[in-house]
């Protein structure tokens, strides 16, 4: 399943400038492992170190937040959307 | 570009919805985010939409934009060929200064981080880039 992933501006750069790049896959998780490879300095940012969804980081199959789905296992399909956001916060 | 470029730059308009949406936020931190032009991943100071966003926290001391607010913004400067270039937050009780939380939490040394103090009568509206635990004020120019 070819889906497209949207990068933020803050990964890009690990990424080749990039700000999406296109990445078979049948699952996030699988799509990600795929993306790590071929872009290493993503995997600090997309995975804890248990290999986890990484917390400061959100990610939404066209408009649902895998963490209410089935996270890293979300199924894809051809066409699917990926959009990487980074957790915003402050106080 | 240096570390202290660029200048904000608003209308009055995105001025008046950034401090209203402060206002409607209270008791909590309000928050929203920032659209414009990027240069080498940098923010411009150029801004072209500004998005309040429901602080998903629900606090009064700290913010998280909720990420649907967020990844609706997103679509949006991605339509118009834009990106999210930065974010505001209010401080309901303290001084439009970065805290410590805000510094160590900055998601994007590219970005634009606004702060708005409701702490006196009239709202404080002041402008930073925070960069490997280093702030930097800019200048705000209200145009247009």
């Amino acid at each position: 399943m070819a889906v497209e992933i949207k990068l933020p501006t803050v990964l890009r750069a690990q990424a080749d400038g990039q700000s999406s790049v296109m990445i078979d896959g049948a699952t996030v998780g699988e799509v990600f492992a795929k993306l790590i490879e071929q872009y290493p300095g993503l995997r600090g940012n997309l995975l804890d170190d248990g290999g986890g969804l990484h917390k400061f980081v959100n990610v939404y199959k066209d408009d649902d937040d895998i963490r209410y789905l089935d996270g890293l296992d979300t199924k894809l399909g051809d066409g699917d959307e990926l959009t990487i956001l980074p957790a915003v916060a402050g106080g | 570009m240096t570390f202290a470029d660029p200048t904000l730059r608003l209308t009055r308009q995105q001025y008046a919805t950034i401090i209203g949406s402060c206002y409607d936020g209270l008791p909590y931190e309000a928050c929203g985010l920032l659209l414009g032009p990027m240069i080498d991943a940098v923010a411009s100071g150029m801004i072209t939409g500004v998005h309040p966003c429901r602080n998903a926290a629900e606090s009064a001391v700290v913010y998280t934009v909720d990420g649907r607010d967020y990844l609706r913004a997103a679509r949006v400067a991605e339509a118009r060929g834009d990106e999210i270039v930065g974010v505001w937050h209010s401080h309901t009780h303290t001084d439009a200064y970065p805290s410590a939380t805000d510094v160590r939490q900055a998601a994007d040394p590219g970005w634009l981080y606004v702060i708005v103090s409701l702490r006196d009568e009239a709202p404080m509206l002041r402008a930073y880039r925070i960069r490997d635990g280093g702030i930097v004020e800019i200048a705000v120019v209200l145009d247009r």
